[in-house]
């Protein structure tokens, strides 16, 4: 099979990040590709590059924090220290983590007299939908997001995204949230006789009355009644959750912003990441590039099919093991990294004005500030010559 | 191995962190179980296809279908479950609203209910896991297995926990009495959640904090499924070497050494290429001394361990079909039954 062996556009990250009217970069892409490595990896980048940066993580491990010399992260920026090996000159790093529930706290404190704040909060539907509805930690991140743009303390500020099903969700949770708290539905299924307009009465006629008591029945009256109070209450201290939420997802198109799409070289990961860049496209989001992380590039420019001879005959005259061992490994890798380069030639051919840049796999975890900035590095690093995807010569498929 | 408990398990609830092939392990338990002329049904219920997709069948309706045969006669059905379709068929059970069910759905009322109480969708959803679970006639089960591709470690206890939540949320109801048998199930040794891992970092210590969650809920952790496991291709005294004469500290193979016998070989290989090779052995030696610590972290758990291969020599597009009935082999071999 030929393959497209035509490069994609490289992803300059280094220009984007020293780029000054660069005020908001967002990463996203499926779980588990390393999308909050790769933002406090661009954080630190950021910092040492002399900006002042904050970076907000959703749901990092515990090793994160600890590699930012960290105890823990929390909902309020912590100033990274620079160390011996790290630095800073002149730039800083904050880092945070979202606590959905506090940001959804200190939103109803900022907007509400004591009493009424301690009113909502109090309400049942209010702990179950801040602690556990779906679209809350998207919401509540989108919130977070704003709430730095407007401190204005920070030149950069880089999030991390929810670790959701779909990278999608990221930009569809919050309308979701807005438009069922908006409270159209609750009111009219709380008082159906009074809320909504006779058009929709008659439209629904009968059938309503019945799903209204239907609903009412499954899910309890109380639990209507308290959904409903919330509701009201939240509408009275600032006027709709839609408005709020579609300022947001404003933010996200203002000049300034820029998402990086993050993927690992596997279908499934590489396919979100291709619906995530679409649906950017969709939405006039700024895209800068995609990152490729935990790429198996080659190292040594042999052949597969002649190493696995070369292992062969060695293993024949018995006397050279780790020869041969080394050799057959090599071949794995050579066909590895043709999987990898074929799932990105794939995307790239779909999506060809994409900068894509390559981040090799790490054999070890990231652990402290200097491998965090060793991923910044390779992050920004010209993509190696026999390792890069791109020379077909190279590699033997 | 499959101990004596998970056999005696109906149903097998499987999660895993996002990117380690939960819906793929849970497919080739399915066939698993199937195997020698069971019959099982295999669930998602997130919405996503994942099922259709893997087994190259058009996206699946509510509805269950037959979408694979088991080896020695068994039969593998599908269904994906959508709350809003569960709602309806309540609606439909209980208050006999069928015509005006889909007008309401139009106006997007039931997108609405099924947001409305957090934790609606997930009780609906485990409310039809439990239904097919305990769907008998004349006493006879009408699966003998039946296979959950749940949602990700980070969210499955809250899933099959929330019905708990529920039962104190909705005192009365169809709902509420629903919700008492979905807990009664799912905390029953007629259930086990099984964990799928990478033998990575990130995965490992999810898992574990799975595990350790899944106790705190009362829930029974079943096994733990290592996906995508890769053989070593060094010699075994290279392999997990740690600090002994051959190897020096965290399982670095000696470079020089590696180099040695290369060198010794007798192969024409330019100085570039020994590099290249020496550096790509010390990283899969590294990457597997990181695999044995791993290993050894979820063996520490002390739940039955199962090692999947990694199939990767199949094409860009992940595992086909002829993979999933692989690892099912594999399953079935450690006595998955």
């Amino acid at each position: 099979m030929s393959l497209d062996t035509s490069a994609p556009p490289s992803f300059n990250i280094d220009e984007l990040l020293t780029d000054r009217t660069t005020r908001v970069v967002v990463c996203c892409g499926a779980g588990g590709v390393g999308k909050t490595t790769t933002a406090a990896a661009l954080a630190l980048r950021a910092a040492e590059q002399g900006r002042s940066v904050v970076v907000l993580t959703i749901d990092p491990a515990r090793r994160l924090a600890q590699s930012m010399g960290l105890r823990e992260l929390t909902n309020n920026p912590r100033r990274v220290m620079p160390t011996a090996q790290i630095d800073l000159a002149g730039g800083a790093l904050h880092a945070m983590m979202l606590d959905m529930r506090r940001t959804f706290d200190e939103m109803v404190q900022a907007h509400a007299s004591p009493e009424r704040a301690a009113q909502i909060m109090a309400n049942p539907f209010y702990q179950a939908i801040s602690s556990s509805f779906s679209g809350t930690q998207e919401y509540m991140a989108m919130e977070k997001l704003g709430q730095l743009v407007s401190a204005d303390q920070w030149d950069l500020i880089v999030v991390d995204t929810p670790p959701s099903r779909s990278a999608l969700d990221f930009l569809d949770a919050p309308q979701r949230l807005s438009s069922f708290l908006d409270g159209r539905m609750i009111r009219l299924l709380s008082a159906p006789a009074r809320a909504g307009s006779w058009g929709v009465r008659r439209l629904v006629g009968a059938s309503f009355g019945l799903f209204s008591r239907a609903i009412s029945t499954i899910l309890g009256g109380q639990m209507l009644a308290d959904a409903s109070a919330f509701v009201q209450a939240l509408d009275t201290m600032f006027g709709g959750f839609r408005e709020r939420a579609t300022a947001t997802y404003e933010l996200l198109r203002a000049p300034g912003t820029a998402f990086v799409v993050v993927a690992t070289p596997e279908a499934d990961a590489v396919r979100e990441a291709a619906y995530f860049v679409d649906r950017l496209a969709i939405e006039s989001m700024p895209l800068a590039g995609l990152v490729l992380n935990r790429t198996h590039p080659v190292l040594a420019d042999l052949p597969a099919a002649r190493a696995e001879t070369a292992a062969e005959t060695l293993q024949r005259s018995g006397n050279a093991p780790l020869a041969a061992a080394v050799l057959r490994l090599h071949a794995d890798r050579v066909a590895l990294a043709a999987r990898e380069r074929r799932l990105l030639a794939r995307f790239c051919r779909a999506h060809p004005a994409v900068a894509v840049v390559t981040v090799p796999a790490l054999a070890a975890d990231v652990h402290d500030l200097p491998a965090l900035r060793q991923i910044g590095h390779l992050l920004c690093k010209p993509q190696p010559a026999i390792g890069g995807y791109w020379l077909q010569s190279q590699i033997q498929d | 191995m499959w101990s004596d408990e998970l056999a005696r398990a109906r149903l097998h609830v499987v999660t895993g962190k996002g990117g380690t092939g939960k819906t793929t392990v849970a497919a080739a338990l399915a066939v698993a179980l199937a195997t020698g002329g069971r019959k099982t049904l295999l669930i998602e219920v997130e919405g996503r296809q994942g099922i259709a997709h893997l087994f190259d069948v058009p996206p699946l309706p509510y509805q269950e279908r037959r979408i694979a045969v088991a080896p020695g006669g068994g039969e593998v059905r599908a269904l994906a479950v959508d709350a809003e379709e569960a709602l309806l068929e309540y609606f439909a059970l209980f208050y006999n609203l069928g015509f005006a069910g889909r007008t309401l759905r139009r106006m997007g009322a039931i997108e609405f209910a099924t947001t409305l109480a957090p934790g609606l969708r997930d009780v609906l959803l485990t409310g039809k896991v439990k239904e097919a679970t305990t769907r008998a006639r004349d006493g006879i089960h009408n699966y003998d297995a039946v296979v959950l591709d749940a949602p990700p470690t980070g969210r499955v206890v809250r899933f099959l926990d929330v019905t708990r939540a529920m039962a104190d949320l909705a005192k009365v109801g169809p709902i509420h009495s629903q919700s008492k048998g979905v807990v009664r199930l799912l905390h029953s040794a007629d259930t086990a959640v099984h964990v799928v891992t990478l033998l990575e970092d990130l995965p490992v210590a999810e898992t574990l904090e799975t595990v350790a969650e899944l106790d705190r809920a009362d829930l029974r952790p079943g096994a733990v499924l290592i996906n995508r496991a890769r053989p070593s291709r060094l010699p075994q005294q290279w392999a997990t070497t740690t600090n002994n004469a051959t190897g020096s500290a965290n399982g670095q193979v000696d470079a020089d050494r590696v180099r040695t016998g290369l060198l010794a070989s007798g192969l024409d290989l330019d100085a570039a290429v020994v590099d290249g090779l020496v550096t790509e052995t010390v990283e899969h030696a590294m990457r597997m001394h990181a695999e044995q610590q791993a290993r050894a972290r979820l063996a520490d758990a002390g739940m039955p361990l199962i090692e999947l291969p990694d199939l990767t020599d199949i094409g860009g597009d992940g595992v086909d079909l002829g993979g999933i009935y692989e690892l099912s082999d594999v399953l079935h071999s450690q006595g998955v039954r």
